[in-house]
């Protein structure tokens, strides 16, 4: 047999599939069950929910970075199967890592919980494997809760998603019901790779992570051709070369092979330094025969969400800069440059795919790293025309321009998509309102349940849309988002003055209307956390010189020890000194001293 | 101009005598004493020790504080016996501030008289209240009546420089009554008054009576009201406030002893709890009594802890005791001992302080107001 047909041979034994849901609907617990079955991996060395390896992951239940693992399966037909389960980020700020994921896959296990049923993400989700033409196995899972309503998901399955409820599965991943029904499916509904190991070479990389041993593993999808140990590879979209050390397939390790073909899942290690230098998305080919085309699809992420990072020790700058060099190297999507403010000292200006991805570095790096750092208000990137025509984009209100120059401001727009139960759609719709949402639409999904679509700034999503909004709907609404266009929008910059002195850690740039109220809440949280000092302190919330927004801390009038005891000096020293060196770790805003609880209390409020 | 605040002599020490011995404890005293008066004799001999121990690194003293304790709990014959043992190891340059803390009592002329006749020239009267209601709240032995014959027998003794202690701040003491307690002391014309908001000490017995019956001393607005209202009442009765807590009748009077704590000048403490200042180097004895008794019969200092002040640490205390007194800080004199000009150093803070009538600054000095006193010890934090 020669080799092209020895290879379909193989190819028709190989699977490549993902399992979509939204979060909390059993997805890693599924994954987990998959594993444990196909005896990857005994019972005593199982560490649940094994593809979520981060803390962070497994805490938070969500699946932060893409994973990959194959399974070894004999199905019912006796064959021999390898299915490639390629895992895939479960939250909306990731949703390009979701598609590239989604690309590497002939099919998905759309998994629904069997409670809670059809959610914004289950049918976000959906619509990405429509996009890429996938076989959708429906899959109703925690069917052994007692408030399970296996008819009712039905129901939602054939009306609100469009599926053939025929077509579903039934399981308990936690109790391990109905597993084997899905790997049967799996081989038997979702369609084996296409491809040819002959053609030049076509990988699609959907996903890269670093090992301090190996440098930057990539993790790829072949489509076409065939890769080797020595290759020259080159990335399709920025033609750099690399030489192959290593290829394999992900097994619970890394497992090393001599080659990887087409319709194979596995790992490139060649040498490339860090993940930045790797594009999710991205072509890989061969340097002396390469494919014509670059698979469809590629795209630069940008990051939409920006914030300043600052030690909370100053002392710890060295610390955050190297932290933040070693987290680099695992999160493409995150960047990062040098930023000072005068209030809060050195520090960096960072971009993020959303929030849950500024929450997450946030913490890994104060968990990780062992870092106490304080995080400015998020920002959206804005457009300001200028009246020389010039375009600049501003993500940081210190480097804001002068309000005189600029004709026209404009920020970026989202589109929305909510599923709620109706009887939460008008506290929902005065909350979209109130978020300055536009061009609403409402579908019927089902009894009692609608999709609701607003067009909102993307400004107001991230400053305390989400919690409002389970808030409101008692948490049985989902959300949902896509970036759309950049709108005319009225801005200002919006700053907070101390006794007069501008605290420009505290500076937003804000819709005009919004402006009061943000100015409000600051000057309120101020307040609270500022301790009284031995004169009144005026906290003013302006735009330019107009004041909108003021507080005021009365001062304190007796402070002083009646009497110092004898020659006892000692004493009042080491209490004196105990209290300079907490006034040390005050920051001071021209003559006032401002504990960092008050930022952290300003900032909160935003970020919440 | 007093001798211990000229500038040019290095000024003398001062030498302070703990009497550490009390018939009763007052509610809201923290300072060491015990009750067995019986071994006054043996703390006698063994303060005669001590003083030996010390003559080498102490030649002279021109101010002397024997305080506790309840120093009046002495016979006049006691206090001589200590007085002769100082002039054998120490020369006692003149004019020489002698002090001796009195409890009214457990005085009399004829004991002024005696006291006089040892060299003593300034008493510190613990009166604290002229209400006998407050003074038993406080846990004073004495009386209102003992108080007015205490007075009285220091006038009639001679004694032209006396001083007076006052309380406020007490439960059930509003500031009218307050103020009537400063007018009723005024009629005795006292060359000194100090006038103590009264603090909870951990482990007095008035910490723990507010405690278990949930009285509050007076909150902070009050404590102001308490404090401004002082400071106005005997300025107004033309005494100088040079110190948060203290009041002389002229220039001459202030508390030349306590002032040498104040400015870093050395000073040699004696008895348990004494504590010493001398080179920058702080030491204090042990608070017991009998520990004193032993550690000296056996030829060894009665030490609890020393310490040695680095150039930040007598930096922090020369600003906060310097901003607890009228006269300020010295901004030449600060420069040039710790090479901070604060005029430079802290100028945004102190034009905010000057601006808010806190500090004033004056022929080279930097002065805590009224207002400013009030707030001392955050001063000494800018």
């Amino acid at each position: 047999m020669y080799w092209g047909l020895f290879h379909l041979k193989i190819m028709e034994n190989i699977r490549n599939f993902s399992i979509i849901a939204h979060i909390d609907h059993g997805k890693s617990t599924l994954a987990d069950r998959l594993i444990q079955f196909t005896g990857v991996c005994d019972e005593r060395n199982f560490q649940d929910q094994i593809l979520d390896n981060m803390d962070i992951e497994r805490e938070r239940g969500i699946t932060i970075k893409s994973n990959a693992i194959s399974l070894p399966y004999r199905a019912h037909d006796e064959k021999d199967y390898t299915l490639n389960l390629i895992d895939t980020p479960g939250h909306v700020d990731f949703s390009y890592e979701v598609s590239r994921s989604l690309a590497s896959c002939e099919g998905v296990l759309l998994l629904v919980d069997a409670a809670q049923g059809v959610q914004a993400q289950t049918l976000a989700n959906l619509y990405l494997a429509m996009e890429h033409n996938l076989e959708i196995i429906p899959i109703i899972n925690k069917i052994d809760l007692p408030s399970a309503d296996v008819d009712r998901v039905l129901e939602q399955i054939e009306s609100e998603l469009g599926l053939d409820p025929d077509t579903h599965l039934k399981c308990s991943a936690k109790e391990g019901i109905g597993i084997e029904e899905i790997l049967e499916a799996i081989v038997n509904r979702i369609p084996a790779p296409k491809g040819d190991a002959d053609n030049p070479l076509a990988a699609l990389i959907f996903d890269a992570h670093y090992d301090s041993f190996r440098g930057t593993i990539i993790h790829c999808r072949v489509f076409d051709g065939t890769l080797k140990n020595g290759d020259i590879i080159k990335f399709m979209s920025n033609s750099t070369t690399y030489k192959v050390e290593e290829v394999g397939h992900f097994l619970l390790n890394r497992v090393k092979r001599e080659k990887l073909c087409a319709g194979e899942v596995g790992y490139i290690i060649a040498g490339v330094k860090t993940v930045a230098d790797v594009r999710t998305g991205d072509t890989i080919t061969l340097q002396n025969n390469p494919t014509s085309q670059p698979l469809p699809g590629f795209k630069e992420i940008k990051p939409v969400v920006f914030a300043s990072i600052y030690p909370i020790a100053s002392d710890d700058y060295q610390d955050l800069a190297d932290s933040l060099e070693k987290y680099k190297l695992n999160d493409a999507s995150f960047i990062y440059e040098k930023d000072s403010s005068a209030a809060l000292g050195q520090g960096f200006r960072c971009g993020f795919l959303g929030l849950l991805h500024l929450d997450i570095v946030q913490e890994r790096l104060e968990r990780e790293y062992d870092l106490s750092i304080i995080l400015s208000v998020p920002s959206v990137r804005y457009r300001c025309t200028l009246k020389d025509n010039s375009v600049v984009y501003v993500d940081n209100p210190s480097h804001y321009p002068d309000p005189a120059e600029i004709i026209k401001g404009e920020e970026p727009y989202i589109r929305s998509s909510m599923m709620l139960p109706e009887r939460y759609l008008g506290a929902v719709m005065k909350l979209c309102m109130e978020k300055r949402g536009v061009n609403s639409t409402l579908n019927y999904t089902g009894p009692g349940r609608v999709e609701l679509s607003y067009e909102m700034p993307l400004a107001e999503v991230i400053y305390d849309f989400y919690d409002r909004f389970k808030s409101v709907t008692q948490g049985y609404g989902s959300f949902d988002y896509d970036i759309i266009d950049f709108r005319e929008s009225t801005l200002v910059l919006m700053d907070i003055l101390v006794n007069g002195e501008k605290v420009d850690a505290l500076s937003q740039i804000v819709h005009r209307e919004r402006a009061r109220a943000r100015a409000l809440l600051a000057c309120e949280r101020l307040k609270e956390e500022i301790p009284r000092q031995m004169f009144k302190i005026a906290i003013q919330g302006a735009i330019g010189s107009e004041i909108i927004a003021r507080s005021t801390i009365s001062a304190f009038r007796k402070d002083v020890t009646a009497k110092c005891y004898g020659g006892d000096i000692t004493r009042k020293r080491k209490l004196l000194e105990k209290q300079k060196a907490g006034k040390k770790r005050m920051k001071m805003i021209g003559s006032v001293s401002i504990p960092q609880s008050a930022f952290l209390a300003v900032l909160k409020s935003d970020t919440d | 101009m007093t001798a211990a605040s000229s500038n040019n002599e290095s000024p003398q020490p001062g030498l302070y005598i703990h009497i550490p011995f009390c018939l009763s404890k007052c509610g809201y005293c923290s300072f060491y004493s015990i009750k067995s008066i019986n071994l006054i004799p043996a703390f006698l001999s063994a303060l005669k020790q001590e003083m030996k121990f010390y003559s080498n690194n102490f030649q002279s003293f021109d101010t002397i504080y024997i305080g506790g304790g309840t120093p009046s709990l002495l016979t006049a014959k006691q206090l001589a016996e200590i007085f002769i043992a100082i002039n054998k190891f120490y020369k006692i340059e003149s004019p020489a501030e002698i002090t001796i803390e009195v409890n009214p009592g457990d005085v009399s002329a004829d004991y002024f008289q005696s006291l006089r006749s040892v060299g003593i020239n300034r008493l510190n009267i613990g009166i604290q209240s002229f209400n006998d209601n407050l003074l038993k709240f406080l846990g004073r032995r004495h009386s209102k009546k003992n108080v007015l014959e205490a007075i009285d027998a220091a006038r009639t003794a001679g004694i032209s420089n006396v001083g007076i202690d006052l309380i406020y701040g007490i439960h059930h003491q509003d500031i009218k009554l307050w103020k009537r307690t400063l007018q009723k002391a005024l009629t005795f014309a006292p060359e000194h008054i100090s006038c103590y908001q009264l603090s909870l000490e951990a482990k007095t017995p008035l910490h723990k009576k507010y405690g278990a019956e949930g009285i509050k001393i007076p909150k902070e607005e009050q404590q102001a009201k308490f404090f401004l209202a002082t400071s106005e009442e005997l300025e107004n009765a033309s005494y100088i406030h040079y110190e948060v807590s203290n009041f002389a009748r002229n220039e001459n009077l202030k508390s030349r002893h306590n002032i040498k704590y104040w400015q870093h000048v050395p000073y040699l403490g004696l008895g348990p709890a004494a504590h010493s200042f001398l080179n920058n180097k702080r030491w204090w004895n042990k608070p017991s009594v009998k520990n004193y008794l032993r550690e000296i019969a056996q030829g060894k200092m009665p030490l609890e802890n020393s310490e040695e002040l680095s150039i930040e640490q007598l930096q922090l205390e020369a600003l906060f005791l310097s901003l607890r007194t009228k006269a300020g800080i010295d901004l030449e004199r600060y420069k040039t001992k710790y090479g901070t000009d604060l005029l430079v150093d802290k100028k945004t803070i102190i034009d905010a302080l000057v601006k808010n009538k806190l500090v004033e600054l004056s022929n080279g000095s930097l002065l805590p107001t009224r207002a400013g006193m009030a707030v001392a010890d955050s001063l000494a934090l800018i």
